[in-house]
């Protein structure tokens, strides 16, 4: 690498790129001593608009809902405070959900974070690395008295994300332009997020579902996990749960864990 | 990253010869593409921006595997910020070469841009000084691009709003530097050379005159917008969002006629027309560079 190359003309000329308090950097010019300060406002709205379009990408069902002004307004604070760290835009906005939380014109619509992890869950998934999901079969083939002590490898896109409010029925409802139907919001919800064959699906779990999911994801055996899910709701049903896990697609394969 | 880790996709096999020759070509855009597959395979290429199809798996690659079966295919690099002062990104550069084993593009191609300071990716091609310090410091990274690849890369000229006052060269005497001392081939984006050549008030047939033609292995063709400088002259902006514009046309023809047929592509990335409308385009390309199957005798007055 050759010492010093230049390495003050990106220094002089990105400071100002998100921060429209600073002046032109001096280090620009128009042809024959033109101003340059339209001429470098292109770049600050390319950079600014193509960051806050990125989001609007991310989070389609989250501009829907506050409307296409408020979001831009509120990604561009956003963008300007936490510029991407990497090429990749759709590793972009891991902290927008946070941002939301704390966002002062947010706090009347208390769901809107939550339907945000669903939509970061919901590009993750979409890109995750692909793997043959778990074969039903492979349940029916063991012994019942292994069977609590099975462990379950979870798919790379499946995750499980939790809910004080209605957070997946707002999510399904504001994905597309379809007419969004009078929602109760206060119905807590969980979800799981998979990739099946061809697309990232959402589905509700039922009660006392997140907790057996999230058992199993993180490695516990399925005895734990299904003692851990009727704790937390008497009215947990092992067999649905487990079938409707692997129906989804949420594990690639099972593993008899030794006891010992 | 996951814990489970696949084995790498075995590399596509090609079922095209290469080079792939004077055939005009579109972006690929993911909504187009029931209407590509339903349709039979035709003549042309398809190019994609890499960094969409560095995510592990999903989708985009199911949709990239499918276009790619039957189409040539040109991946090209937004992000590399070769331009920049920085070192490449590693882990960058290992999912370029990643993508360009495993689906064995027709062409590779990356801009004279930088886009990443310090920790922030601005994501916009932003422009650098014409100095000896930057050209040692582009030429540096390009080796270490095409090192990685194992192929040469071809470098696009960018479409620029302002220049650097420590400017010593000019961009065709930087970039036919360049391309010299790393052997690196060039893609000639002919509405970036319009849309420079308006905004800096040189004639763009003067800079076509000094560009080294023959290195060139592909050209892009876009559409630009109009906007107002500070002293309310006219400023392009490279917007890929139309159309080429009819001058740009022309600019295109003259350089097909002196170079003979390469590779065209139509780049149209936002407000995205229906697949008939980016065919036409292709289509317009295609029947320019049917019209000369060959260079001019005189070929690139610059040629070594």
């Amino acid at each position: 690498m050759p010492p010093e190359a230049g390495s003050c003309f990106a220094a002089s000329f990105a400071p100002a790129l998100l921060d429209p308090s600073r002046r032109t950097p001096d280090v620009v010019t128009g042809p024959n001593g033109k101003a340059a300060g339209r001429r470098y406002d292109v770049y600050r709205n390319n950079v600014t608009v193509s960051l806050i379009d990125a989001i609007a990408a991310i989070y389609p069902a989250v501009q829907r809902i506050t409307g296409t002004d408020f979001f831009r307004a509120m990604a561009r604070l956003h963008v300007r405070s936490k510029p991407p760290t990497s090429p990749l835009l759709f590793e972009y906005g891991r902290d927008f959900p946070d941002f939301i939380a704390a966002y002062e014109h947010a706090q009347d619509l208390p769901w809107l974070v939550d339907v945000a992890r669903l939509e970061r869950a919901w590009l993750d998934a979409y890109h995750a690395a692909d793997a043959a999901p778990l074969s039903p079969t492979r349940l029916v083939a063991v012994t019942p008295d292994r069977l609590a002590d099975l462990v379950f490898i979870p798919h790379p896109a499946a995750h499980c994300l939790r809910s004080h409010y209605a957070a997946v029925t707002i999510f399904a409802a504001n994905r597309d332009d379809a007419p969004v139907m009078r929602i109760d919001a206060s119905a807590p919800e969980d979800a799981l997020i998979t990739r099946g064959e061809l697309d990232v699906t959402v589905r509700r779990l039922p009660p006392g579902g997140a907790v057996f999911a999230h058992h199993l994801m993180s490695g516990r055996p399925l005895g734990e996990a299904a003692a851990a899910a009727l704790e937390a709701a008497s009215e947990f049903d092992l067999a649905a749960n487990i079938a409707g896990l692997i129906e989804a697609g949420a594990f690639t394969s099972l593993c008899c864990g030794d006891p010992s | 990253m996951s814990t489970i880790k696949p084995a790498p996709p075995a590399a596509l096999p090609l079922r095209f010869a290469t080079p792939i020759g004077g055939v005009a070509g579109t972006s690929f855009k993911p909504e187009h593409r029931p209407a590509i597959l339903e349709a039979k395979p035709r003549r042309g290429f398809f190019e994609v921006h890499a960094e969409n199809y560095m995510g592990a798996g999903g989708p985009p690659h199911r949709a990239l595997e499918a276009i790619r079966r039957d189409h040539p295919l040109s991946l090209h690099g937004v992000c590399m910020s070769i331009g920049g002062p920085r070192p490449l990104d590693k882990a960058h550069l290992a999912r370029f070469r990643g993508l360009v084993a495993r689906y064995q593009p027709a062409l590779v191609s990356e801009h004279l841009a930088w886009s990443t300071h310090e920790t922030s990716f601005f994501n916009d091609l932003l422009p650098l000084p014409y100095t000896e310090a930057t050209l040692a410091c582009v030429c540096d990274h390009i080796d270490q691009v095409q090192e990685a690849i194992r192929r040469p890369l071809l470098l696009e000229n960018p479409s620029t709003y302002l220049a650097f006052r420590e400017s010593s060269m000019r961009e065709t005497e930087f970039i036919r530097a360049v391309a010299e001392r790393t052997g690196c081939g060039l893609l000639l984006d002919v509405n970036n050379v319009f849309v420079s050549a308006t905004n800096h008030g040189y004639s763009a047939l003067d800079y076509l005159a000094d560009f080294p033609l023959s290195r060139v292995a592909e050209i892009h063709l876009a559409g630009h917008a109009e906007q107002a400088d500070d002293e309310g002259d006219l400023l392009l902006i490279d917007s890929h969002d139309g159309p080429v514009a009819d001058a740009v046309w022309k600019l295109y023809e003259i350089v097909i006629r002196r170079r003979g047929p390469v590779p065209t592509l139509i780049e149209w990335d936002s407000k995205i027309p229906d697949w008939p409308v980016l065919q036409a385009e292709a289509a317009a390309a295609q029947a320019i560079l049917d019209r000369h199957p060959s260079a001019m005798p005189a070929g690139d007055r610059h040629a070594a």
